[in-house]
């Protein structure tokens, strides 16, 4: 049997986000015997997450919090009050920071991003992508509480609700802060639909040569109602802006369709859309990677290959 | 203004995924031949961000510091032939397999020791085994400020404006020195060593502390996550390759073919 805590974080709506109900589903791989919710500042419909128990820290300020300086402190102290074996956390921008920081600071075992977890109390085993993806690495740990961040994508959610877990509030100790402090954030622009929600995403690489094919990209994209990725050879040459990298240092995506233009396929990359259900090269180099992860491709030039295949989608799509 | 960078050897991760292999019976990467190791891209990054804060004026000395065992010197000269001052070694039998926190802990020792440090940089991850969390570690046994993935970094004083990249956009964040900052790739490429920082890297030596100096034993660097295995996923997925008349009509043949499956 294993006590599990789970750290969970709300969405752009409010509600607990899809990564932390994969960390619920993780839980379930363990023996659960005791699972118990942190959420930091109010989670709708926290209070029928199906876990045991919900504990709600106080929503902290951001630019009060430094970069998560004072939930580091509040979640140190859940852990040690709570002892649990396990404690989880979604890979996301808040979580990759505090799981790790939270590990350090307790001197725990930690193992980050990974995409499986078994055993129980005392003997967990975890598995997670290493090498951008090459490799697998199965790991062992012993001591309690392990500490572990999941990948997005590693689990099916659990429910979002359906449970009845008693509920606590805690309070911030308001602690640990170090100075850092947030003034303000800036949103990128964008327009049309967000990379993450496309159900077609269209992405370039090295091939492309240069930036003016992304507008190409973006035709295609705009006639299926997707949004334009790029690989991070891309993004660094300065083609397109860093907030269409798809890969392992980008954005994770799972459209219904990931088509793949002049992109070669290293791991790196497809780490960020191997949980696509189709995956389409355009690669004029037959022997290139991509063409070993896609369901559907073309050797061929892409300035010949893309307008036709853009000219017969705009008539089918009528 | 003393900026340490935290630097880690890899394999190249340009290797074509053809010469990717892996010792099952030691869980080890075979190292390809003719590939040699280079500097982790994102400690570039890094190096990077400090020759930046050079560039705008400010009075700083760049230490890269590494941990690990045989280092591959002229990978790790690089940071010199960019700009760095110097570099600074623990090289010992078997620190290329302690794990993360084993290697926290020496550079923690070693920042006290070589130190005091008022700006600790490190790369977002690692290329190698992608965690992500060593420089963050050294922010915790420091006790000092943490800001992740940066993009952008001034010094104004005793403080540094700072640009953290967010998924949607970034955040401006002040932080007081010293402090330990990630950097990551969109800060701008590393630049390339000119012919002048080559040879004077040549003629530098790195400094080179060893556990004892530090005042560590092996006991203080045992694992509580074990490798049990290391492999290569099989993979199982079989492309369709589409063709056509030419390279057009194998597009044309493509949109009708993925019309077929229902997927557009």
């Amino acid at each position: 049997m294993t006590s599990v805590l789970i750290f969970i974080e709300a969405d752009e709506t409010g509600a607990a986000s899809q990564a932390s109900l994969q960390a619920i589903t993780g839980a379930s791989k363990v023996s659960p015997s005791n699972v118990i919710a942190v959420t930091a500042g109010s989670v709708s419909g926290s209070d029928s997450l199906p876990v045991d128990k919900v504990i709600d820290l106080p929503g902290v300020e951001t630019s009060d919090d430094g970069i998560f300086d004072s939930l580091t402190s509040d979640i140190s102290e859940l852990i040690q009050s709570n002892s649990p074996d396990l404690v989880l956390f979604s890979k996301s921008d808040q979580g990759a920071v505090v799981s790790a920081r939270v590990a350090f600071r307790l001197g725990a075992a930690f193992a980050a991003d990974c995409t499986d977890i078994t055993g129980s109390a005392g003997a967990i085993s975890v598995t997670r992508p290493v090498y951008g993806g090459s490799a697998l690495a199965d790991f062992s740990i012993a001591s309690t509480p392990a500490i572990v961040s999941l990948r997005a994508g590693a689990f099916e959610p659990s429910a979002s609700e359906g449970g009845t877990p008693a509920t606590e509030q805690a309070s911030s100790s308001g602690e640990g802060l170090r100075g850092a402090s947030v003034l303000n954030a800036v949103a990128e622009s964008r327009e049309g639909v967000r990379l993450e929600d496309a159900p077609v995403v269209v992405s370039g690489g090295r091939g492309l040569g240069g930036p003016e094919p992304f507008a190409v990209l973006e035709d295609l994209a705009n006639s299926l109602e997707g949004a334009v990725g790029a690989s991070r050879a891309a993004c660094d040459a300065g083609w397109i802006d860093h907030s269409h990298q798809v890969g392992l240092t980008g954005k994770s995506v799972s459209p219904d369709v990931y088509i793949a233009v002049g992109i070669s396929g290293a791991s790196q990359h497809m780490a960020g859309c191997s949980s696509s259900r189709a995956i389409v090269a355009i690669n004029k180099d037959g022997d290139s990677n991509i063409f070993k992860e896609a369901r559907f491709g073309v050797v061929g030039d892409w300035e010949k290959v893309l307008p036709a295949f853009i000219e017969q989608v705009k008539a089918l799509k009528g | 203004m003393r900026i340490a960078v935290l630097a880690k050897q890899v394999p190249d991760p340009e290797t074509p995924p053809s010469q990717f292999k892996i010792d099952e019976s030691t869980n080890s990467v075979v190292p390809p031949s003719g590939v040699p190791p280079v500097v982790n891209g994102f400690d570039l990054n890094a190096v990077e961000a400090a020759l930046l804060l050079k560039d705008a004026g400010i009075d700083v000395e760049i230490s890269v510091l590494s941990v690990g065992t045989d280092f591959a010197l002229d990978a790790l000269k690089k940071t010199l032939a960019m700009g760095a001052d110097r570099l600074v070694l623990v090289d010992e039998a078997g620190l290329d397999r302690i794990d993360a926190a084993a290697t926290v802990k020496v550079l923690t020792a070693l920042l006290e020791k070589d130190g005091p440090f008022d700006l600790v940089l490190g790369g977002r991850q690692a290329s190698d085994w992608d965690q992500a969390h060593v420089v963050l570690g050294v922010a915790e046994s420091l006790g000092i400020p943490l800001v992740t993935l940066v993009q952008k970094l001034e010094v104004d004083g005793e403080s540094l404006n700072i640009q953290r990249v967010i998924p949607d956009g970034y955040q401006e964040v002040t932080c007081p020195t010293p402090a330990v900052l990630t950097v990551t790739n969109e800060l701008g490429e590393a630049r390339y060593p000119n012919l002048r920082g080559i040879m004077q890297a040549s003629r530098k030596q790195p400094d080179t502390y060893s556990l004892a100096d530090l005042e560590l034993t092996e006991s203080d660097l045992e694992s509580k996550v074990k490798l049990e295995r290391l492999y290569i996923p099989e993979s199982n997925k079989q492309v369709e390759l589409i063709d056509g008349e030419d390279e057009a009509d194998a597009g044309r043949n493509l949109a009708l073919r993925l019309r077929e499956e229902k997927l557009i």
